[in-house]
């Protein structure tokens, strides 16, 4: 907001993507979306709309224009091929029981 | 974590889950098992006083903050407001239980909130002027929360009663979130447009006559008060000072809220905070 020569006014703030980590998450989770002028706003933005209710210890927000996406015309040769690729799973070993997370 | 929901899963299954759920319906005692008995050398008139007045200021402002519903500039702002209204209201209902309990009146924190008239309310003044705009709101909160959080700050390390120091622990880390809030709007307004300048600096000029009740304030409710005068003075000097605004003073107003003097706008904020419960005395959903 402090830069001065830009004439255009924005009719809305950006939209950011939310992306929280909980207590026993292992990542950050996509939780939604919120407008914000800057990225300490999302962040504050985020932390209001999001983490009301004890969600998250951790949050990350991005503006969603850089965000890149697979299309839907991508869809089959992006992830048919991993189908019936049996053997990229871990299935032919024994997993012990206290690893957890697998 | 299922997959599925993953964004309700975040919030479930939390080992020490026993915060989240303060308050939600069917509480009747907000400080129910808690030891309520009064410390020896405690004297019980003026714990009470205190909370009360503490009690007082969090109820009108969270009064205040709620009207910004429906009429915040954003969506997210007006979550952020209720959010920071509802903070001071849990922190209403507690001093109030706490004042019922050590006043001999045995009242409820209901009693206190809907039951008593403006003359009787002990809040700063400062606390019940109308919303204004929202540089006036975030003046507002930037200055009361920075002297709260001072005050409740004192009050968790020195308060001779546990209660009103486990009170006033619980509640700084909200109102330095509250600050903080107000601090980065202060910085953003008046580091901002010619016209966001102007409405921010109007808006702590209008703070400005107020601020002398909050730190005699202080001392009326047990905190150290040159200790408050001097943390607030440099923490409001710091934000404006990054906001490129000029600090905050002015003459003080005469009278004083700890006293039973009002302003002309705390009866109708009573009025529409306790039309319904004075109505329908007793009821309940």
């Amino acid at each position: 907001m402090s830069t001065t020569g830009d004439s255009t006014t924005r009719a809305e703030w950006p939209l950011y993507e939310v992306f929280v980590r909980g207590k026993r998450g292992l990542n950050h989770v996509h939780v939604g979306s919120l407008h914000a002028a800057d990225d300490r706003m999302a962040l504050t933005h985020a932390r209001d709309l999001y983490t009301r209710r004890n969600e998250g210890v951790s949050i990350w927000v991005v503006r969603s224009e850089h965000i890149t996406a697979s299309t839907r015309d991508e869809k089959d040769p992006f992830f048919s091929p991993s189908a019936d690729k049996v053997y990229r799973h871990p299935t032919f070993y024994d997993i012990p029981e206290d690893v957890p997370h697998i | 974590m299922s997959d599925e929901h993953v964004y309700l899963s975040l919030a479930e299954g939390h080992d020490d889950s026993d915060a989240r759920w303060a308050f939600g319906t069917g509480f009747e005692d907000p400080l129910h098992g808690v030891d309520t008995a009064v410390p020896e050398g405690v004297d019980a008139a003026e714990l009470a006083a205190h909370c009360l007045a503490l009690g007082d200021d969090a109820l009108v402002a969270a009064q205040r903050l709620a009207e910004w519903c429906t009429r915040a500039p954003e969506l997210e702002e007006e979550v952020a407001l209720a959010n920071i209204g509802l903070d001071l209201l849990g922190q209403a209902r507690l001093l109030y239980s706490r004042a019922g309990q050590v006043d001999g009146t045995g009242r409820d924190e209901d009693a206190y909130a809907y039951l008593r008239d403006p003359a009787d309310f002990r809040n700063v003044r400062l606390a019940e002027l109308p919303c204004g705009d929202f540089a006036f709101s975030m003046a507002r909160l930037l200055v009361t929360s920075s002297w709260r959080l001072a005050v409740f700050e004192r009050l968790a390390r020195t308060a001779q009663d546990p209660v009103l120091a486990a009170i006033a622990a619980k509640g700084v880390n909200e109102l330095t979130y509250h600050r903080q809030y107000a601090a980065e709007w202060t910085v953003r307004l008046g580091d901002g447009t010619e016209e966001s300048h102007r409405r921010m600096r109007a808006g702590l000029e209008q703070t400005a006559p107020y601020l002398e009740e909050l730190f005699t304030a202080a001392a009326t409710c047990g905190a150290d008060p040159a200790g408050v005068r001097h943390e607030v003075t440099a923490a409001l000097r710091q934000v404006t000072e990054a906001a490129g605004l000029p600090a905050v003073e002015a003459e003080p107003l005469p009278g004083h809220g700890r006293e039973g003097d009002r302003t002309e706008h705390l009866a109708p904020l009573l009025a529409e905070l306790q039309g319904i419960a004075r109505a329908h005395p007793g009821a309940v959903w």
